[in-house]
């Protein structure tokens, strides 16, 4: 009991300890392909440091919400890390707490306070990076619910921790081609969620072009760190998600000592390492798409994952 | 194999989506050589499995003219439509053709289920259905599409559709057929071109939507 509840907070320690590192791989390796320099893997984890030590400034206009969302921005990946398999594939404490279901409205929780808080300033930037975060937001949130309902109806339930056994017992469930549809679905949605390159340039600072970066402009000292922590966070969860539930269920410890616990760490940054190359070259070989040609990439994911449930439907 | 035969089903119809989708001509043309690879694994993995010959053939029939002969030939009459950058025009945009394209495919599993009632064993489950839904969206291509090159990848489409039910339902096809019908695809996609080629040289464009009237010389 006091096991599982210690190492649930591993868990959640491990994914605040390492998601700037993830951001600051992906940094690195996209300057280096290129062939820049680039920076070093761990400036994100200086840039946090400076901005926690820099003095605050807040607009008098702005109400409760703009001072409040750098908290729950940064609070709600944190809940979610309790609920999904990041290092055991053994339900921990609080893994019943609530299903995938639960920690997708969590995340879009903190999405909604950033949205908000944007707007709350009056800034013109910020509003309209909200609003396209929210166009971006609903085309993504039918695919999210498809593939979600797919994942529980060949499980028969929402809990991630039994969803990841059914993939892979049999082995064969591995190729079955609704998994297959339904990761190429989520890998769009992640894309698409975290302002990656076919739908967002997350390193360009030109604000009438931003998306997904535009809501965190207000931000300075503090807040700012807590903003980009949360971010990283986010993007973390989302990960172990894709990566310990869909793709690749192996390499979790599986036993209660705790060397298995300690052997799952660099095991989940090995993966993460993996999926962070893919990722940079997808995002090195296309180039953003225009606004209005977004739909059409959701549109993609969306035909995706509705040919996956129409194959796990009809065809077994 | 069952599996595996499903998972070649439903890169399939995902490549179909793409020939409906795509904005470039040269995309859809590379998503056609897939689409054809894959139809002829599906095509090895039945031979596999029923010990027929003639399916490893027709798996060779494909590979040869549909991954290499066809683009081979498109390449060298065409070579300019092809790599144009420009957008293929369609009557729909985007988005509700994919949509359609999804119901199609929907339609389909509908439209085979008295068939596949009967008893049908698991390859069929999978290749039937997703058969005719080549079949279908290959004939909406051709219906949305404005330029002559995509109706032709159309025209493939629906030949591939066919060919991925054809499998299925008889294994043991006699192999005259086969050659017949790849022969006559390559046909197709020859006097296709040619056409394109020469309305092109006389007129400068292929956009058969707006070739609505006759012209006299």
């Amino acid at each position: 009991m006091t096991q599982r509840i210690a190492y649930n907070i591993i868990q959640v320690l491990v994914v605040m300890i390492f998601s700037p590192l993830i951001k600051g791989i992906i940094d690195r390796l996209k300057e280096r392909v290129q062939s820049k320099k680039g920076p070093s893997i761990f400036q994100v984890y200086r840039d946090i440091r400076k901005l926690f030590h820099k003095d605050e400034v807040i607009s008098e206009e702005s109400s409760w919400i703009f001072r409040f969302t750098p908290y729950i921005v940064f609070v709600a990946p944190i809940f979610v890390a309790l609920l999904i398999p990041v290092l055991t594939d053994y339900p921990l404490f609080f893994a019943f707490m609530g299903d995938m279901l639960a920690g997708g409205s969590i995340l879009a929780l903190g999405g909604f306070f950033a949205v908000l808080a944007a707007i709350d300033t009056g800034n013109p930037y910020g509003p309209m990076g909200a609003s396209r975060t929210r166009m971006v937001g609903f085309l993504a949130e039918p695919v999210f619910m498809i593939v979600f309902f797919t994942v529980s109806f060949v499980a028969g339930s929402t809990i991630p921790y039994i969803v990841q056994q059914a993939w892979i017992t049999p082995v064969a469930n591995f190729f079955a081609p609704a998994h297959i549809l339904v990761l190429l679905a989520f890998l769009m949605l992640i894309i698409a969620e975290n302002g990656r390159i076919p739908v967002d340039n997350p390193s360009g600072h030109f604000e009438l072009a931003m998306i997904d970066e535009s809501k965190g402009l207000e931000y300075s000292g503090r807040g700012a760190a807590l903003m980009k922590w949360g971010g990283c966070m986010k993007f973390f969860v989302l990960l172990c998600i894709f990566l310990n539930v869909l793709v690749c269920p192996w390499g979790l410890a599986d036993t209660g000592s705790s060397w298995g616990l300690l052997l799952a760490i660099p095991l989940i940054l090995l993966k993460m390492l993996v999926f962070v190359i893919i990722l940079v070259v997808i995002e090195s070989s296309l180039s953003k798409l225009r606004l209005f040609r977004i739909s059409e990439f959701m549109g993609a994911a969306f035909v995706t994952s509705v040919v996956a449930v129409v194959i796990q439907l009809a065809g077994m | 194999m069952v599996q595996l035969n499903a998972l070649a089903g439903a890169l399939f119809v995902l490549t179909v989506f793409g020939i409906v989708g795509m904005r470039q001509v040269i995309g859809s043309l590379r998503l056609f050589v897939i689409q054809s690879l894959l139809l002829a694994g599906s095509a090895c993995i039945l031979g596999y499995e029923y010990t027929s010959v003639h399916l490893f053939v027709v798996a060779g029939i494909t590979i040869f003219t549909k991954a290499f002969m066809i683009p081979w030939l498109l390449y060298h009459m065409l070579s300019h439509e092809i790599h144009a950058r420009r957008e293929i025009t369609q009557v729909l945009n985007i988005p509700t053709s994919l949509l359609i394209a999804a119901g199609l495919v929907i339609g389909s599993y509908f439209m085979v289920r008295p068939l596949l009632d009967i008893g049908a064993g698991a390859f069929l489950k999978v290749n039937l259905p997703i058969g005719v839904a080549g079949l279908l969206i290959g004939g909406y291509a051709i219906t949305v599409r404005r330029e002559a090159l995509p109706q032709l990848l159309g025209i493939l489409t629906m030949e591939n559709g066919a060919f991925l039910a054809g499998v299925c339902i008889a294994p043991n096809l006699p192999l005259m057929a086969e050659l017949a019908a790849a022969f006559d695809v390559l046909i197709i996609a020859l006097v296709v071109g040619l056409l394109t080629r020469s309305i092109q040289k006389r007129v400068g464009s292929t956009l058969v939507g707006k070739m609505t009237s006759l012209k006299e010389e």
